[in-house]
């Protein structure tokens, strides 16, 4: 929109916006942890990715996108719905659930690589460790996330980190994708906003 | 005894004037009255009416004293503005023997707040199979001229044509309760729209007027009253305009919920709206109102029917029928009719006092004339609380509505009973 | 999102639907090794059930436990009017009870009406008298759509004794907020007066089964009561199977793809034979399975977040 209107007038008070990684960076760090995951095991064999909805989801099949592009190995990829094992069901409205695929082959005996956009306290990372034993027995589990903010209120930690941004309690991070948002950008907001 | 001296009152809506009240009948009338020994209530603003006559109460008593007594029933009675209810005969025991019906009528005389009127069951036990002792009900002290088995229809033709004959000895009248057994069985609210989606059994309006218009052919037939209980359907209406026009001698009444509510009040399933007859549809209420607009109904009658609230604070087909009237009668006469006196007068007080044979009753005040009289305001309005009410029962449909018109006092025979819209005892 | 499920009508389209969608999410964990998710861990839920039932309330059971909820079973079957605890008195004890929901089958239409003014917790209303069921339209639904691919624009034909049937309610709301057209088929008699300006406009109304058979995507045989006969709603069970009963040469009158459905228990020989009921068209077993995912998901969506 770019007039300002009576019935849309600007906020009283810009919040503080930060561009943390822009679509090209984005791009770059999706190249990076592709190679990492490559690297750490080795090419990819007997790998699953699992996307974390909403924006894991897209993430996951990017990096198996790139990692055909560049060892021509098909990683099967899925996405793990974790709405039903959140610890903050009470605290909110009902949540939809969504779609939990797993790819054909299943994930048992298999090297699962969870994938989400922001890792920050965590129990989106225990919530999804507790689906993933509801679903099958994986071999071994491990974390790839797009940017880590720190803040963590749990014992986990990400195997790949495509950029690790400190921030104060009270910022917010927010990740947009072309898929989801129309766009790739990694934003740092000087305040909480509406998850 | 003490004299009453009300000044500036308006008599069935007519110009202000006095009325003074002197040993159980109305002394004198006109403008400008003293009597130094008497009690003055000012009643500037207000209406005098003959005392209010119910054709049509349940007092629970003997039987069910938790849901109402003759003497709580009296005194909701005198509130609503009423010297006389005709207290009806489905009590434990049956109201079917001289001995049930003097029991009634000396709880009535004792409570000493209106005249309690008894009306004798048709058949024993209400069980619709024989004739009770309908002549030895007439001699008894009560004197009762009304027989009927109200909650339950003298369904029999036979009986019934014996019934309307046998009575006539006595100039005794039936009022029926008019409702076909056979298609009315498990029924739980009116047949149509709203029954079908709430998934309740219906009660159709055919097997009301089916039994009407049989009755009023026997009524023909045989010569004698008739009076029809709570007519609830514009079908109704239409069979008791024809034989009126015929000239049966079919009497009819309404109750008030009957002219103001609809079945669409059962979609909460709350039992306070279940009645028998049940409410009925918007076009039913309208020929209701018509109808008795034009005397084709000839009368206002409560259906007062209290119910202790584990019978109403249950599942809706388990619950009794019925709903308190007695206090509210009034305030939804004028409601619907808005402030047509003689209307009113003649409705809820002179006509069921003909009906009833109460001649002591339903006599507008005059010089010579038994004093029993009610003075309304009808610029009052109230919010019905059901705490509030004189009933030991609470199952009124009125909870919480804001109603025009307050009863201020009521005199039986020149004695008060309701004083600045509060019992006397 | 609602409070409580007391009829087919407290649901808009928007909200059916998300309840099938969830529902097709719950439906994946009966596919699992651990047929279980912790979303109500902690949460009670009461079945209270006045009528005996055993299919409702143990679909209703495997749902909450699927959730991890806590059940109790309270059969209050043999209490009436006169003997027995007063609906609203055993209210307060679920109350006391901590139940977080209340899902209750009575022989009175509108008792989870009742019970829901009565208690704090959300009311799941799994049949009520002649009135409703809606979570059995819910799973009719469900299977249809799993079936047919979808809801909006179907054809369904409804077919015995509505005046009695919850079932046929609840169905006659969620299938036409849905998008679907309904045809009720039955004797004159067994349809109740007004049922498309009381229930949903549009809905038609047949008594010629064999006229409506070729035009339709789903049939749904209700349960007739061979007892109906004793109140002269038909003159014999014979006579009701010939004119309204689905048997083979009347299933082949039915387009290529239409389904054949029943709530169950099944009348077989009187409603439906047993060729019918066991033929591939049939969906009657899919529908009990169904039942347990469209339950979870009403629970879930009920109870799975903070009070409203």
């Amino acid at each position: 929109m770019a007039y300002p209107s009576a019935a849309h007038p600007s906020p009283p008070r810009q919040p503080s916006v930060k561009v943390i990684l822009t679509a090209a960076d984005v791009s770059r760090v999706v190249d990076r942890i592709a190679h990492q995951i490559l690297e750490k095991t080795q090419g990819a064999a007997d790998t699953v990715l699992l996307g974390i909805p909403t924006r894991g989801a897209p993430l996951a099949r990017r990096l198996a996108a790139r990692i055909s592009t560049f060892e021509d190995v098909a990683v099967p990829v899925g996405v793990l719905d974790i709405t039903l094992y959140r610890d903050d069901l009470r605290r909110n409205a009902t949540r939809a659930v969504g779609p939990t695929q797993l790819p054909p082959g299943g994930i048992d005996g298999k090297r699962v690589v969870l994938v989400d956009d922001v890792l920050f306290s965590g129990r989106t990372v225990r919530a999804a460790l507790d689906a993933l034993g509801d679903v099958g027995r994986p071999a071994s589990v491990q974390l790839a996330v797009l940017v880590d903010r720190g803040h963590r209120q749990l014992p986990i930690r990400a195997d790949y980190v495509g950029k690790n941004i400190p921030t104060a309690l009270a910022e917010s991070v927010r990740v947009t994708l072309a898929e989801t948002d129309g766009a790739d950008e990694v934003r740092l907001y000087g305040e909480a906003l509406p998850s | 005894m003490t004299a009453y001296l009300i000044t500036n009152v308006s008599v069935v809506g007519a110009a202000p004037t006095d009325l003074l009240i002197r040993d159980g009948v109305v002394a004198a009338t006109g403008a400008g009255l003293s009597a130094p020994d008497a009690t003055v209530v000012d009643g500037t603003g207000l209406v005098a009416l003959p005392g209010l006559v119910d054709l049509h109460t349940h007092l629970r008593e003997p039987g069910r004293e938790d849901a109402e007594t003759v003497e709580s029933g009296s005194r909701a009675a005198a509130l609503g503005g009423y010297t006389a209810v005709c207290a009806m005969a489905n009590t434990s025991p049956v109201a079917d023997t001289a001995g049930v019906v003097e029991q009634v009528w000396r709880l009535g005389r004792e409570a000493g707040l209106v005249d309690v009127q008894p009306i004798g069951a048709v058949t024993v036990g209400l069980a619709g199979e024989r004739l009770a002792e309908l002549g030895a009900m007439a001699d008894s002290a009560a004197q009762v001229r009304i027989f009927s088995d109200d909650g339950h229809c003298v369904a029999d033709p036979l009986l019934m044509r014996r019934a309307l004959e046998y009575v006539k000895a006595f100039d005794g009248i039936i009022a029926q309760h008019a409702e076909e057994p056979r298609l009315t069985e498990g029924a739980q609210m009116h047949e149509g729209e709203v029954s079908t989606r709430l998934g309740l059994t219906g009660w159709p309006a055919v097997a009301e007027e089916a039994i009407i218009a049989r009755d009023v052919l026997l009524a023909e037939h045989v010569g004698s009253r008739l009076h029809v209980c709570h007519v609830s359907t514009a079908g109704s209406v239409e069979v008791l305009r024809q034989a009126k026009a015929r000239g049966v001698r079919v009497t009819a009444e309404v109750t008030p919920h009957h002219l103001l509510l609809t079945d669409v009040k059962a979609t909460t399933y709350d039992p306070v709206y279940k009645v028998n007859p049940p409410l009925r549809t918007a076009t039913d209420v309208a020929a209701l109102r018509v109808a008795l607009a034009e005397g084709v109904i000839d009368i206002i009658a409560t259906d007062h029917a209290p119910h202790a609230v584990e019978d109403k604070e249950c599942e809706w087909a388990y619950a009794r029928p019925g709903m308190l009237g007695l206090e509210t009668a009034l305030s939804i006469a004028l409601d619907v009719l808005g402030p047509q006196w003689e209307l009113i007068a003649e409705r809820m007080s002179r006509a069921p006092a003909r009906i009833a044979g109460l001649d002591s009753h339903g006599l507008d005040p005059a010089p010579g004339v038994p004093a029993n009289l009610t003075l309304v305001d009808p610029a009052a309005r109230w919010v019905v609380e059901p705490a509030e009410l004189a009933s030991h029962s609470r199952n009124t449909p009125y909870a919480r509505m804001t109603l025009p018109g307050r009863i201020v006092a009521t005199f039986l025979r020149g004695e008060p009973t309701v004083l600045d819209g509060k019992a006397v005892k | 999102m609602i409070r409580h499920l007391l009829s087919a009508a407290d649901l808009d389209a928007a909200t059916a639907t998300q309840i099938l969608d969830t529902a097709a999410e719950m439906a994946t964990v009966a596919g699992r090794e651990v047929k279980k998710l912790p979303a109500l861990r902690g949460r009670t839920v009461v079945n209270l059930f006045y009528e005996d039932s055993t299919r409702t309330r143990i679909s209703f059971e495997a749902a909450a436990k699927r959730l991890s909820a806590d059940v109790i079973n309270f059969s209050a079957k043999g209490s009436s009017v006169t003997k027995g605890e007063s609906l609203k008195d055993t209210a307060l004890t679920l109350q006391a009870m901590g139940a977080d929901a209340v899902v209750v089958r009575h022989p009175a239409s509108g008792a989870p009406h009742r019970l829901a003014d009565w208690v704090d917790g959300s009311v799941v209303n799994a049949g009520d008298g002649t009135h409703e069921h809606p979570t059995q339209a819910l799973l009719d639904a469900y299977t249809m759509r799993s079936r047919l691919g979808r809801l909006a624009g179907l054809h369904v034909a409804v077919v015995g004794d509505v005046l009695h049937s919850r079932v046929a309610r609840s169905n006659v709301l969620l299938l036409s907020t849905l998008g679907a057209k309904v045809t009720l088929v039955g004797p004159p008699t067994l349809i109740p007066v007004d049922i498309a300006a009381a229930l949903a406009p549009g809905t038609d109304v047949s008594y010629d089964l064999d006229v409506v058979l070729p035009d339709v995507d789903v049939v749904m045989m209700l349960r007739v009561q061979r007892e109906r006969m004793k109140d002269s709603y038909f003159p014999s069970a014979r006579e009701y199977a010939r004119r309204y009963g689905l048997d083979g040469p009347r299933m082949r009158r039915l387009p290529e793809h239409a389904i054949v459905m029943h709530p169950g228990p099944m009348n077989r020989g009187m409603e439906i034979t047993p060729e019918v009921a066991d033929s591939p068209r049939s969906t009657i077993v899919e529908q009990v399975a169904n039942g347990v995912s469209v339950r979870m998901a009403v629970l879930y969506l009920l109870l799975g977040g903070n009070k409203l």
